[in-house]
Order: structure tokens, then C-alpha cells, then sequence
């Protein structure tokens, strides 16, 4: 549900890059997600056709890149993906802490014509 | 075939929305007041946490009220003579720190205090939207069972303080108290977490206390003129 103001707001921003680069339509746009960025990728692909009509986005590809969540072992050092319902290290036993690695959420770039 | 050309932007989808709860943060650290983000699942208790928080407060409480729909929380609040303000989303699942931008514009600050944002009962959304708190306020319960803090990380990680609701329930429950702790500590090592009774009482005045403490620490944001400094080692 809450992709849809966000998918929104990607768009603008797509576009005014796009009008500030004297380009006339949006071809592409690449954003990088992460898996605890809280959004997901495919919602905002729906939306993004959808409200796209009648923008400089309209017909453009939406390309996501996800981001798989990182563990960071606090004993070891090494990260890992965490099991459901623990935070153990699977190299050592370590406790693992969390990192910004999986709550990306941005715009990479865009492609214009 | 035109060119295409690629332009690269690297640019955060929320930065503007962060921009705007930095604005909001500094605007009421200049009226001395204290913005806490009140977040938790449906039914966890936030407005009967807010009303036991009260009664320990000496500062003023302000709310903001965040509801999907109806204004009954509000005006239980205001029945209780607290300056609350209504917002609804109609759907959305968070508030965002231009709702709350706006909603500041409608509370007379007369003095200083603590103001309290009850977000909209959801333990996955709120969490990733700052909306201008000097303070994440995270309830949590022991109805909802010890493996919270594994199945909502983020919650938990970001929270600055946290409140286990309903532990007057432990004795009919199998809450794994070391089990919740040990998930906390991994995301959160140093998170104050705070046990709790709404239906009792028992446990908010030491809730209002850390919270009031905080407020009291508030740095005013103002440009100070650096006196010139005497205490040489």
C-alpha cells in the first residue's frame, strides 16, 4: 500500500532530473532496494506503469536492483545472512549486530532521451 | 533513434521527507519541546501508555493523534484536558514528516513540554519514516509474543526506548522474557527497556522520568557566540 506515494514521488524526481538534463522522456529508471528498505520492488513496478501515464516517465523501464539484508558478526567480523529467529553467527557462534546493508532505498540513476 | 544518455543520481527517495522532520525537529527543540514518536502494532496500548505517562509528567504533554479513521483517542485526550490533534491518513499506514509538519502549525506551544506523535498501530511502516522525533518510543507486549524482536528487526533497532506492555499477563503466558531480551540486545545494545502495566500502572513513572529527562536536555538550536575559554589545563 504505501508504494503508491513513494512511486510517486520517484517519478517526479525522475522527471524534473530529466526536464534539469533538457531531456525529453524518461527511458529508464534504476533503484537499488533493499530487502529491509521496507519497500517492495515489484509494488512499486506496478504503480510505477500505472501512474506514469502522462508524465515524461510514461512507457519507461523501472529497473530494480535488491539488496539482500546483511548480519555483521560482532565476535568474527564477517557478515552474514541471519536464520530466522536468531541473530547467531554461522562461522563462529558470534552475535551478530545489524548494518545499512538491505535498507537501500534510493535512485541510481536515470536514462533519458 | 535519439541518444540515450544516463544520468546518474544516487539520490535517497526519502530524503525529502527527512529533510522536512529536520526542519520539524529543530522548530520544536526551539520551543523547548521534546517530539516523541510513539510506535506499535494495533492494540498494543499507546494511548493508554500516553494516559499513565501523564500522570507523572510535571512538563506539558502535547499529542498528535494518528488514526487511519475516527478521532476517538483524540477526544478521550482532550476529555482528559491534554492539547491533542487529530490526524487521518484514510489508509495509509504511517505519517510522514509532512503531515506532521503541518499538524504543528495547529498547537499553540505555550511552554514547554514533551509531544507525543501516536502513530498509526503497525509495527513495519513506521519504522522507516523519521517525522521529526528527538525520540522513538517503541511499545511493545508480552501478548505479542517474545519473537517480536526477530520478526521486526528494524522496529527494534531503531527503537530509543522501548516499553513491554501488559506484564501483569506474564503468569497466564509463555513469554520467553531472556529469549525477547536476547533479540533486543543483538539489534540494540543499549536501549532502555521498560516493563510495564497499562491496566495497573505499574512501571510509568520511571517511563516519564527518562523521558522528562530528555526533554530537560534538550539543546536549544541557536548559534552561540563562543566566549573564549578560561579553564587551561
Amino acid at each position: 500500500m504505501h508504494e503508491l506515494p513513494i512511486t510517486q514521488h520517484i517519478i517526479e524526481l525522475a522527471d524534473k532530473h530529466c526536464r534539469d538534463n533538457n531531456g525529453s522522456r524518461v527511458v529508464k529508471v534504476n533503484l537499488v532496494i533493499g530487502d529491509y528498505s521496507g519497500y517492495v520492488g515489484e509494488s512499486v513496478q506496478m504503480y510505477f506503469d500505472v501512474i506514469s501515464e502522462g508524465t515524461l516517465c510514461e512507457g519507461a523501464k523501472c529497473e530494480i536492483e535488491h539488496v539482500e539484508p546483511k548480519t555483521r558478526c560482532t565476535r568474527c567480523g564477517r557478515l552474514f545472512k541471519r536464520q530466522l529467529l536468531s541473530f547467531e553467527c554461522p562461522y563462529c557462534g558470534g552475535e551478530g549486530e545489524p548494518t545499512d546493508i538491505g535498507k537501500e532505498f534510493y535512485i541510481d540513476s536515470i536514462e533519458i532521451e | 533513434m535519439h541518444d540515450i544518455r544516463k544520468i546518474d543520481l544516487q539520490e535517497g527517495i526519502l530524503d525529502q521527507n527527512d529533510h522536512i522532520a529536520e526542519h520539524v525537529r529543530e522548530h520544536m527543540s526551539d520551543h523547548g519541546i521534546l517530539v516523541v514518536n510513539e510506535m506499535g502494532a494495533p492494540g498494543v496500548g499507546k494511548t493508554t501508555t500516553l494516559k499513565n505517562i501523564f500522570k507523572h509528567m510535571s512538563l506539558k504533554p502535547y499529542v498528535i493523534e494518528g488514526d487511519i479513521e475516527s478521532d476517538l483517542d483524540t477526544v478521550d485526550l482532550k476529555n482528559l484536558g491534554v492539547e491533542a490533534h487529530q490526524i487521518n491518513t484514510y489508509g495509509a499506514c504511517h505519517l510522514d514528516a509532512p503531515m506532521i509538519e503541518h499538524a504543528t502549525h495547529h498547537i499553540p506551544f505555550d511552554e514547554p513540554g514533551i509531544m507525543f506523535i501516536e502513530n498509526i498501530g503497525n509495527l513495519v511502516c513506521p519504522a522507516e519514516f523519521t517525522i521529526g522525533e528527538h525520540v522513538l518510543m517503541l511499545v511493545s507486549t508480552v501478548t505479542e509474543g517474545s519473537d517480536k524482536p526477530y520478526k521486526y528487526p528494524l522496529a527494534f533497532e531503531k527503537a530509543d526506548i522501548i516499553i513491554l506492555n501488559k506484564v501483569d499477563l506474564i503468569p497466564y503466558l509463555d513469554f520467553d522474557e531472556d529469549f525477547y531480551m536476547k533479540g533486543i540486545r543483538a539489534l540494540n545494545k543499549d536501549v532502555p527497556v521498560f516493563k510495564v502495566s497499562g491496566r495497573t500502572g505499574e512501571g510509568f513513572e520511571e517511563v516519564a522520568a527518562w523521558l522528562e529527562a530528555k526533554a530537560n536536555a534538550l539543546e536549544v538550536h541557536e548559534h552561540h557566540h563562543e566566549e573564549p575559554d578560561h579553564h587551561y589545563e
